[in-house]
């Protein structure tokens, strides 16, 4: 049987001028798991993370080559529009970056602009009750997403991106700016997001990585500062009995 | 870590840098105070300056006796006596020419008072004084006044009075005012504004938010901001043969079936004002611009947002507020400038309010400038209240713009 993948890539590079970030990246990420990219601080996670959904086409000089693909069609072909393709890969960022609008407006804006015809109300509460949110806010929508909390304003990122229903939903150290408790909550939304989506994530907690995650891709750089994946597959495997000598240092913490 | 200890002072006194560095603390605060000192002293020279001239004494005469038209005395004349007096004695052919500009019974009583002293008892003014003399040497004026102009009365005035903001041009100081000229100014800035500030706030969302990072946008870049510090009279020139030459059919409004102008517009100046003020918009809304943080455009993108989109409803909304400030300071630059406008050709003696783009025009630098040239010293002494006058349309533009941003500052 076929197993049809979230995404593909196939020799993918990414360059910043004449650097080579990413290096010769082929993995393949299946539906609906949690996927997560570990490596050292820049070694290219958050570079390759970006490549998924198109988001380094706004970094000046950088370029890539290879594949990445989505049902089978090259994310970088010629007449792929990158801005349907953010909406169907959603991101949530490192640092929460709510809109500076209200609750309802945050989730609201991006379905809007999509040209979404349902009830609004009810993709708003459907979003927040997706993201953990509805009970915390449900009585204030008409607030400043500022006044939340920080965990609370990276939930409602997490609301913001299932609002437009992605395929799949990337993630850069989202709880890296968050509390234990938080932390543990996103990890549980986490579980209950990837019943309906796909879902990558980037993070320096190897618990975080080993708890929450399906499968992991370890990243590390070579001699030319240019990273790329050492090893890749389940997390438990990845965990428990590393092939690579360089990824058994790292993730028991004996890296550096 | 390994930090030798021999690299830092020697511990023995704990305190034994104190009395150095508080002396050398005392020295500095007292330059930087100083600083400030130095541009407090200068900003109330100006100001005072400027005041010293608008009021103080001044000794007139009457050419003709006003016993001769009324024996009421001249401070206890009411409207009624002086409609009365009006008709009586000024010529037929003059009371209806006024009568017919405006009715002289809708005319308010001070209006009415200054064509008595205008028209039929000719003030006519002697000498003036600058307020520190009339304050502090009052006693030697008036015998100054005594010897030298006998029979002339001496009065402490206010040469900025309402009136001077209301009426028009005119070839006597004492009767003359500011009001073409305000209302020149006011056309001028609008103009300039209405012009200037989509094309400057378009230029700096291109440069910002569109524009390739290469070395053919940091050549414009670069020019841009070398721009706003060509002299103002390079712009004038520039107005007088684009505008006022150039495009005269679009500027005098030929083209619109207005005929009997030439391209020395308020239209034609207030195009020119606009490119003058063009650089410093595009500069200031570019920073406005750039305040934005990055991460929100990201999130816009992030949810499939087109870059028009992001620009529409995230980055100018939120530099809008910049952007606003940054136009009106700059605008408020063209309120002074007066270089161009002669250039350009304002009108040096006009009365008549400016009521299209495509009037004559004079702005209040220019009457500023026209006043301060006259020899006589009761022209120097209007020339000093359109002066406050300007001053005080200039703190009205940078009021307007600090509500303004206050009033659009996004509440979170
Ligand atoms: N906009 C950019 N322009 C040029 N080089 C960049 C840019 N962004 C990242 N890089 C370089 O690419 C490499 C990978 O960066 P990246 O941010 O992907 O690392 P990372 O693995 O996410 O690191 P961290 O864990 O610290 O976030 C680094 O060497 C970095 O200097
Ligand atoms: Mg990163």
């Amino acid at each position: 049987m076929e197993i049809n993948y979230a995404i593909e890539t196939n020799d993918l590079s990414i360059h910043y001028g004449n650097f080579t970030a990413v290096k010769d990246v082929s993995i393949k990420i299946e539906r609906q798991k949690i996927t997560a990219i570990i490596g050292p601080s820049g070694c290219g996670k958050s570079t390759l993370l970006r490549a998924f959904n198109r988001m380094n086409d706004f970094v000046p000089n950088s370029r890539v080559t290879g594949e990445v693909l989505l049902h089978g069609n090259n994310l970088y072909g010629r007449n792929v529009d990158p801005v349907e393709a953010r909406r169907r890969i959603g991101m949530v960022f490192q640092k929460p970056n709510p809109f500076p609008k209200s609750i309802y407006e945050n989730i609201a804006w991006g379905a809007r602009i999509n040209g979404f015809k349902g009830s609004m109300d009810e993709l708003v509460e459907e979003s927040l009750r997706g993201a953990a949110l509805w009970d915390e806010v449900k009585d204030n929508l008409k607030e400043s997403a500022y006044a939340l909390s920080g965990g609370q304003q990276q939930r409602l990122c997490i609301a913001r991106t299932i609002a437009i229903q992605p395929e799949i939903i990337l993630m850069d150290e989202p709880a890296s700016a968050l509390d234990p408790i938080s932390t543990l909550r996103i990890e549980e939304l986490m579980q209950e997001l990837k019943k309906n989506y796909s879902i990558i994530i980037v993070t320096h907690n190897m618990q975080q990585a080993a708890r929450a995650s399906d499968f992991t891709a370890m990243m590390m750089i070579d001699d030319n500062r240019s990273g790329g994946v050492i090893e890749f597959g389940e997390t438990r495997t990845l965990f428990t009995r590393p092939t690579d000598k360089r990824t058994e240092d790292y993730v028991t913490g004996r890296f550096g | 870590m390994n930090q030798k200890p021999d690299h830092f002072p020697e511990g023995e006194n704990f305190y034994a840098s104190l009395r150095t560095r508080y002396r050398v603390a005392a020295i500095w605060q007292t330059l930087f105070f100083s600083a400030l000192l130095i541009a407090i002293v200068a900003l109330t020279a100006l100001l005072y300056n400027v005041m010293d001239g608008a009021f103080g004494y001044v000794a007139f005469d009457y050419k003709k006796d006003p016993a001769a038209f009324t024996s009421i005395p001249m401070n206890e004349l009411t409207k009624e006596d002086l409609l009365v007096i009006l008709k009586e004695n000024l010529s037929p052919g003059a009371y209806n020419k006024l009568d017919n500009e405006r009715k002289m019974e809708t005319r308010a009583e001070g209006e009415l008072y200054t064509l008595f002293l205008e028209r039929l008892v000719q003030i006519d003014t002697k000498a003036t004084w600058s307020m520190t003399d009339s304050l502090f040497r009052s006693a030697e004026i008036r015998a100054e006044a005594a010897e030298k102009y006998p029979g002339a009365q001496l009065e402490f005035r206010s040469w900025l009075t309402p009136q001077f903001l209301t009426t028009p041009m005119s070839s006597k100081a004492e009767f003359a005012g500011v009001r073409t000229a305000v209302l020149g100014s006011l056309w001028l800035v609008g103009i300039a504004i209405l012009f200037a500030m989509p094309v400057g706030v378009g230029a700096a969302i291109y440069l910002h938010e569109y524009a390739p990072k290469n070395w053919l946008t940091s050549i414009i870049q670069t020019n841009i901001t070398n721009l706003a510090g060509v002299p103002s009279i390079v712009y004038g020139m520039l107005g007088l043969a684009v505008f006022v030459r150039g495009m005269e059919a679009l500027t005098s409004g030929a083209a619109f079936g207005v005929t009997d102008s030439n391209g020395r517009t308020v239209l034609s100046a207030g195009l020119t004002m606009g490119i003058l003020v063009l650089p410093l918009i595009i500069i200031n809304a570019q920073e406005a611009v750039r305040a934005v943080p990055d991460s929100l455009r990201q999130a816009a993108y992030g949810v499939g947002a087109t870059r028009l989109q992001t620009v529409w409803h995230h980055v100018l909304p939120n530099a809008l507020p910049g952007i606003l400030t940054g136009s009106i300071l700059a605008v408020s630059r063209a309120l002074g400038e007066t270089a161009p406008l002669i250039v350009v050709g304002a009108s040096t003696f006009i009365s008549l309010d400016p009521a299209s783009p495509f009037s004559k025009f004079t702005a209040l630098p220019i009457q500023i400038y026209q006043w301060t040239t006259r020899p006589q010293s009761e022209f120097h002494a209007i020339a000093a209240s359109a002066i406050i006058v300007l001053l005080a349309l200039l703190l009205t533009l940078n009021a307007a713009a600090i509500l303004l941003r206050n009033r659009f500052q996004r509440k979170w």
